[in-house]
């Protein structure tokens, strides 16, 4: 598998300093336990960026509160702010509906909704869609060929559209929930430990898939395996504690760390 | 290599023992089984041999003649079903509408959990108090007077909490996977509820509903006083009508008529359970064929 990552990775970074999330002064309180303590991150477009570190160190956290999930419940409270394409979505005027179209997220077990595998690609077109109606069949089927494409998942069931999308195997299943969020086009994907519920040939196909989706979204994803970070990501980002211990290209994170506890973590003396 | 030992995989003492023990609790668990289906069976053996013969189109569509000694009980037929579907209309709305409030929207406080403790009480409460409330409130201050509408906002009242509860319940099974889905591509809690969680819920509260309908059709005290009578010549044409009911024709042929012939009340008791049974195996049906459908 790993003829088209390194052939990805061969490619020039996108030499712009666009910056599609940047946390500044970010702390979260989950009631009194404080989460994360003065997150300043940029993410930068187009990339695929991983999030390492030992449990709890406040990376899902994190990537929660980048699509604003985080407020479910009722005990968070937040300071400081997150742009996501330059604006503050913790603006009071900004509208939830809109922040979760722009950032899309996957979770870690695969969660398509109990209808075939088509409506599970409509459904999110069709929540936005004017009147909640139908959409014109010509242009549902093309959306739904797009979508899968995309995803490398239309050869596979291209004839089982009509069939339930819960019947699918788990990796299957796991594209079938990034694809579903392409509809609606948003600019960022979230990934909270994608690959966890699938076996490493699905975790292969998911990683293929990352850099199939890179340049066009930009990818976030959380991991606790680092050979994941290490192959399927260009930058990484380091968390401890709540806090950012080093954001480096992640050649640079895993052979030449500038911290100590990054390189502890990483050469797995704790974790 | 070892040498083989033919005792390795012999059922020891401990073993024999344990099995006993466990066949005895088998047999317990059987009996008390057959406990419970026992009444059952016997109830509807004994309507079916002595209230059997009475069952007639004559007897089902006609109105009591001599007394109530001979003739039909359509009208006690037509005033069940009018009371039902009353009942229905009133409660079924009310109660899956505060039960998806409850369950989707309102969040987990000591407000909440006051409204969850008043529900389960008000399912507790006897129903000749319900019978009372409904007179005092429906038939005297809302000056609905005795009529189906008293009555059947007294069986709402009283049958609310079983539909609050069995929706509830049913929303809840739904996974929150699901909702966190949708939430995630942007949709609304309504959206959400409209094309995910009521979709996953309607055989559950459809069950509420079925044991809805039961108790309802069933329950005699509480329409004695807001709505049904022991007789009335009229069919009801509208909800500010009196009229008469199963329930309450069972309790009048078999208490307070001298001399009435032994199968009328058995036909009466045959033909109120031959309802709920009908009215039951429609919603049954139904709900059914919406599992057949039911994706996971």
């Amino acid at each position: 598998m790993n003829t088209e990552p390194n052939a990805a990775l061969l490619q020039p970074l996108p030499s712009h300093g666009r910056h599609a999330i940047a946390s500044e002064k970010l702390n979260l309180w989950y009631g009194t336990f404080q989460a994360l303590y003065d997150v300043d991150l940029r993410i930068r477009e187009g990339l695929i960026t991983s999030m390492i570190g030992p449990s709890g160190c406040g990376k899902s956290t994190f990537l929660r509160s980048v699509n604003r999930i985080n407020e479910r419940l009722g005990y968070v409270r937040i300071e400081g702010s997150v742009h996501v394409m330059n604006e503050n979505i913790y603006a009071p005027q900004v509208e939830l509906v809109q922040v979760r179209k722009q950032v899309g997220m996957v979770f870690q077990r695969p969660n398509p909704l109990p209808i075939s595998i088509r409506d599970n690609i409509l459904f999110s077109h069709r929540l936005h869609a004017k009147g909640g109606g139908d959409v014109v069949q010509g242009t549902a089927d093309e959306i739904v060929e797009q979508s899968l494409r995309q995803v490398l998942l239309w050869d596979q069931v291209k004839d089982r559209l009509r069939r339930r999308a819960t019947e699918l195997s788990l990796e299957e299943q796991q594209k079938l929930c990034i694809a579903r969020l392409l509809p609606v086009k948003p600019k960022i994907l979230l990934m909270d430990e994608p690959c966890s519920a699938l076996d490493p040939k699905g975790t292969e196909a998911v990683e293929e898939l990352l850099w199939e989706l890179r340049g066009e979204y930009t990818i976030l994803i959380v991991t606790h395996n680092m050979a994941q970070a290490r192959r399927a990501s260009e930058e990484c980002v380091f968390m401890l504690m709540g806090r950012v211990v080093e954001h480096a290209p992640t050649e640079q994170v895993f052979v030449t760390p500038q911290h100590r506890e990054t390189a502890d973590y990483i050469e797995g003396r704790y974790g | 290599m070892t040498t083989a030992n033919p005792a390795l995989f012999q059922a020891s003492d401990l073993n024999q023992r344990n099995a006993r023990v466990q066949q005895r609790f088998r047999l317990l668990f059987g009996l008390m089984t057959l406990l419970l289906i026992t009444p059952v069976l016997l109830i509807l053996a004994t309507l079916l041999v002595k209230g059997g013969g009475a069952i007639s189109w004559e007897f089902l569509f006609t109105a009591p003649t001599d007394g109530m000694r001979s003739g039909g009980l359509f009208p006690a037929l037509l005033g069940t079903v009018w009371l039902v579907t009353v009942a229905l209309l009133l409660s079924v709305p009310i109660g899956v509408f505060a039960a998806i409030y409850l369950s989707e929207y309102a969040g987990d406080n000591w407000f909440t959990r006051i409204i969850n403790l008043a529900i389960i009480n008000l399912a507790g409460v006897p129903s000749i108090v319900h019978a009372l409330f409904g007179l005092g409130a429906f038939v005297l201050f809302f000056k609905f007077g005795t009529s189906i509408l008293a009555a059947s906002l007294t069986l709402a009242v009283m049958t609310m909490p079983v539909v609050i509860v069995a929706t509830r319940e049913s929303l809840q099974a739904v996974p929150p996977a699901f909702r966190e889905a949708c939430w995630n591509m942007g949709a609304t809690r309504w959206q959400t509820i409209r094309r995910v969680v009521l979709p996953n819920s309607i055989t559950g509260i459809l069950t509420g509903v079925i044991l809805e309908v039961s108790r309802t059709a069933g329950e005699t005290a509480p329409i004695m006083f807001t709505g049904a009578v022991f007789f009335t010549p009229f069919l009801p044409h509208s909800v500010l009508d009196q009229t008469m009911a199963l329930s309450l024709h069972l309790f009048v042929v078999a208490t307070q008529v001298p001399g009435i012939a032994e199968e009328l009340p058995f036909g009466v008791a045959l033909v109120l359970i031959g309802l709920v049974l009908t009215m039951n195996s429609v919603s049954i049906a139904f709900r059914m064929w919406l599992r057949g459908k039911k994706k996971w």
